[in-house]
């Protein structure tokens, strides 16, 4: 009765759905940190004393976009380099995430330092390189999210979306900057962000040579 | 107790809410200071006095907050280094050299030094140059009695004090992210001011080491960083001495150093700051509220010499 097919690879079944539940999770993990460091005391994760914890939010929702932006950055080095052609499937999502975190950053600027007062947020954008860098940054990223969607895909054509979004590199940089520039000293971790944000454009330069 | 203080009003925590703190506790439960200081009546006179506009809510920043925060980038550049890597920080014996434009050059242990020295609380607020503040309760002695009692000569313009140098105990001091030994100075009448102290204590207790142990000062007026920890050297100078911060970035970071709202860093503002554990910045007052030494830089261009 049962008629043998023809021999074919055995369909495995797509296992980036289920990943990118953990994505998710990984992704929103830095907001519950956040919120059990300053809400709860640290009961469930641990770390010190939070003694400022304005200074906290800002840090940790920065660190948190410049790492996912500089993650979904990645993605196409690790393609060309290693052909894990999954990557690209994660980018999109990493990318809206590093926005955000990047929104919750600016938001949390806006209602701390100047408590919503449009006229002194200016003034500090158009006076600060470091925050007109970072205010840069975060505004180039909107338009790249606003058409993240497979409908603005279509709406654009491959070839136009593909310059506009090509505006990631600018968004990396300025975002790099505004988080070196705003030390005292040189410090550790912005030189860290600094030299894998050289690495990742200097392998993607070095795959176009070739 | 020396009734020849007359902090600013807006030094002192009303009474009232210093009273429930545990800050108090903790005073207290210190035999004899405490409660001579409590009796005694820096805070209870400050309580008549009027308050200033815009400080009277001036609340003492947490025991946690004063020794787990600091900028003391011998131990580290993150706020809570020091607190972790000074715990084994050998203070006694401590040998302060004292040099320069002096009548007797030589070098005394720090119990000789301040041996008889009258210590007293200062309740200050502390202005760092990065935005934000604190209110800490220090122990401490007027700089000007020792001074007086190390007797420098005319040309003694300027005094300069230098933070230990010791690679072993301060890691820090292995990146060369400033030109170490630290080294801060003030002139002479800023040093004589009688809201210029040395400290020895904080919170009624014996300096933690992440906060300048033993032995450190402490200027209200100026920005934290002018405010050198872990003295070991005090040189009276007739120029004006190289300071650190100044030395690296002369840009940003001048010698006088007086808090001013209206003096920005060149790469933020300086009209508000963030005390500690609050959400919402406040106005930074002009030579940190403690308007009394305007007089020393009178017809100075703050603008100029920032």
């Amino acid at each position: 009765m049962s008629i043998t097919p023809p021999p074919s690879r055995p369909k495995r079944r797509d296992w980036v759905p289920g990943v990118k539940i953990v994505v998710w999770i990984l992704c929103l993990a830095p907001l519950a940190i956040l919120a059990d460091r300053i809400f709860l005391f640290g009961q469930f994760t641990g770390g010190d004393f939070v003694d400022d914890p304005v200074e906290l939010i800002q840090h940790w929702t920065g660190n948190t976009s410049l790492i996912l932006l500089l993650l979904g950055l990645a993605a196409t080095p690790l393609r060309r380099l290693l052909g894990w052609n999954w990557t690209i499937r994660f980018r999109r999502l990493i990318g809206l995430f590093a926005f955000f975190h990047a929104t919750l950053h600016v938001l949390s600027w806006f209602v701390f330092d100047h408590q919503l007062a449009i006229g002194p947020i200016i003034e500090d954008v158009i006076e600060r390189n470091w925050i007109l860098v970072g205010m840069l940054s975060w505004l180039l990223l909107i338009p790249l999210a606003l058409t993240s969607t497979a409908g603005w895909i279509r709406r654009l054509g491959g070839k136009k979306w593909n310059r506009l979004h090509r505006l990631v590199y600018p968004i990396a940089i300025l975002g790099v900057l505004h988080f070196l520039w705003q030390t005292k000293l040189l410090e550790c971790d912005p030189v860290l962000y600094t030299a894998a944000l050289v690495l990742l454009l200097g392998v993607r330069w070095w795959v176009r040579k070739k | 107790m020396p009734r020849n203080h007359h902090p600013h009003p807006s030094e002192v925590t009303p009474e009232s809410v210093y009273l429930n703190r545990r800050a108090f506790i903790k005073r207290a439960s210190v035999a004899g200071i405490g409660g001579a200081l409590i009796a005694g009546g820096v805070v209870a006179k400050q309580r008549n006095a009027p308050r200033v506009e815009g400080t009277f809510d001036d609340e003492l920043t947490p025991w946690e907050t004063v020794t787990g925060y600091n900028n003391f980038y011998e131990f580290g550049t993150g706020k809570g280094d020091p607190k972790k890597n000074a715990q084994d920080f050998k203070t006694d014996p401590w040998a302060i050299e004292v040099t320069g434009e002096v009548s007797e050059k030589r070098t005394f242990s720090l119990e000789e030094l301040i041996d008889g020295l009258t210590i007293e609380e200062r309740i200050y607020r502390l202005r760092c140059v990065e935005g934000w503040s604190m209110v800490v309760p220090w122990n401490g002695f007027m700089l000007k009695d020792l001074i007086e009692r190390l007797g420098p000569t005319e040309d003694a313009n300027f005094v300069e004090f230098t933070t230990l140098m010791d690679r072993r105990q301060m890691p820090g001091q292995n990146s060369p992210i400033l030109p170490w030994p630290y080294v801060e100075a003030l002139r002479m009448d800023e040093a004589m001011h009688p809201l210029t102290i040395m400290v020895t204590g904080v919170y009624g207790k014996t300096l933690p080491p992440q906060n300048g142990a033993p032995i450190r000062l402490m200027v209200p007026w100026k920005y934290g960083f002018k405010s050198g920890k872990s003295i070991v050297k005090i040189r009276f100078t007739k120029r004006q001495p190289r300071t650190t911060w100044n030395e690296a970035i002369p840009r940003e970071y001048g010698f006088y150093a007086n808090v001013n709202p209206e003096v920005d860093h060149p790469r933020w503002s300086q009209a508000t700051e963030r005390r500690l554990g609050e959400f919402f910045r406040r106005d930074t007052l002009m030579f940190n509220g403690y308007e009394e030494v305007a007089s020393l830089y009178e017809g100075m261009d703050l603008t100029r010499y920032y």
